[in-house]
């Protein structure tokens, strides 16, 4: 039956496909777990930098750090973008260029033109193809990122605002809401937006600095705004994983109705051909 | 009994200690330092080298750090550690590698840049096709 085997092979090939995105479900779901953990581990460090600096922000009004006041005039703005390397993962590098490339285009219509710097491979790739001004890049940081692998890209940027190239910084990526959903959002970096220090200061009191205030300021400045990317990128991959996880479990369900239909057809034509067989063979013994 | 004090120490990546130590000693970048509970506030830079903690009951726990900031108030101690070996040359010559892989991945027609412009062109046409269909349909 000629019909039979092609619809056969056909099935076959798709139970493989199957099997494969079955596999990338499950694998995606164990290193979201991980990349969960990891992103857990990676919040005390941030906010206990946020303590310090809002504090310092409030007790030490004499030394004015570049990074915590904005610039009245913005003539050119930076993005840190971190995309994924790889593929396979729903929309979610689309969804987060295009909300990258909406709040460029609003700078852009105000004359004002972009930096980037981008972190992991897709992004490069799109954001060369539509002409972008890219910095500086860095990919294939693997599933467990470590911070040194960022301090290259991150320092460029850094040393671009203490130039003057740029007037502001802003941090592109995917916000790990849960499994399902996940949110592109863009924020801003540089200059440090203030916040309130958790209890008022009851009374003015500030560090002994050593060896001086600027330079353990910056060292702190620097590694915060590291810290932050950091926390994006490890954020960026618990969400690549988990975008990974449902689309291939979207793919899995897909090639079992698409089998599920193909058996039908086949069930179908098998049926059909011994019909005609056996009206062929009924028609035979009458005929004699 | 000696006074205590809250000790956390985190680095970007994880939380290394938290506890309640009797005293600390830490590579400061100007010095060695030891610190008991009720110090001033202190916000100093770190050296590499090793970060002795003095548990409650005198038994010591020593960790060690490639550097980082301290900072003290009276009942809590926080180091925030380095997890890379930092110094400014290294970390120019990051900034000088990043940028390297940015020209270079602009100039050259890599076959990975190339995957993903052909990659985005499918996704292009596939979004097309499917309005085109929807539009079919609709019509009908």
């Amino acid at each position: 039956m000629a019909v039979g085997k092609e619809i056969r092979t056909q099935i076959k090939s798709i139970k493989n496909t199957q099997k494969i995105t079955r596999a990338m479900e499950m694998v995606a779901a164990s290193k979201m777990r991980k990349a969960q953990r990891r992103m857990q581990a990676s919040k005390p460090y941030a906010a206990k930098m946020r303590n310090v600096i809002a504090h310092l922000a409030h007790a030490h009004p004499e030394y004015h750090h570049p990074y915590l006041s904005a610039r009245e005039s913005v003539k050119r703005v930076g993005y840190i973008l971190i995309t994924t390397d790889r593929g396979l993962c729903g929309g979610l590098n689309t969804n987060l260029l295009k909300t990258a490339v909406v709040s460029m285009r609003e700078y852009h219509n105000q004359g004002i033109e972009a930096e980037l710097c981008v972190i992991g491979s897709k992004g490069t790739g799109f954001l060369k193809r539509i002409g972008a001004n890219i910095r500086a890049t860095a990919t294939h940081l693997g599933d467990e990122p470590g911070i040194n692998d960022l301090i290259g890209s991150v320092k460029v940027m850094l040393d671009a605002y203490d130039n003057g190239e740029i007037d502001r910084l802003y941090l592109v990526s995917n916000e790990f809401v849960n499994t399902m959903t996940q949110t592109p959002l863009v924020e801003q970096l540089l200059p440090i937006a203030a916040e309130k220090p958790e209890q008022e200061l009851k009374h003015h009191w500030d560090y002994i600095y050593e060896p001086e205030a600027k330079i353990v300021l910056d060292a702190l400045m620097m590694r915060y705004i590291e810290s932050l990317v950091y926390q994006g990128v490890v954020e960026n991959i618990a969400s690549e994983q988990a975008a990974r996880m449902v689309a291939m479990k979207a793919a899995t369900d897909n090639a079992g109705d698409l089998i599920d239909d193909l058996q039908l057809v086949y069930n179908k034509a098998r049926q059909a051909a011994i019909t005609q067989e056996i009206s062929e063979i009924v028609a035979g013994a009458a005929a004699v | 009994m000696a006074m205590t004090f809250h000790v956390d120490i985190v680095s970007a990546e994880e939380q290394i200690f938290s506890g309640i130590a009797e005293m600390l000693f830490a590579p400061g970048a100007m010095g060695e330092l030891g610190i008991m509970a009720r110090h001033t506030p202190l916000l100093t830079p770190l050296k590499p080298g090793e970060l002795r903690i003095r548990l409650v009951g005198g038994e010591e726990q020593s960790i060690y750090v490639s550097g980082g900031m301290l900072e003290v108030q009276p009942h809590v101690v926080t180091v925030l550690s380095d997890t890379a070996v930092r110094a400014k040359d290294l970390d120019e010559a990051a900034a000088l590698e990043s940028k390297e892989r940015a020209e270079k991945a602009l100039q050259e027609q890599s076959a990975e840049v190339d995957y993903a412009l052909a990659e985005a062109q499918l996704a292009e046409a596939v979004a097309q096709l499917q309005t085109i269909r929807r539009m079919k349909s609709k019509r009908r």
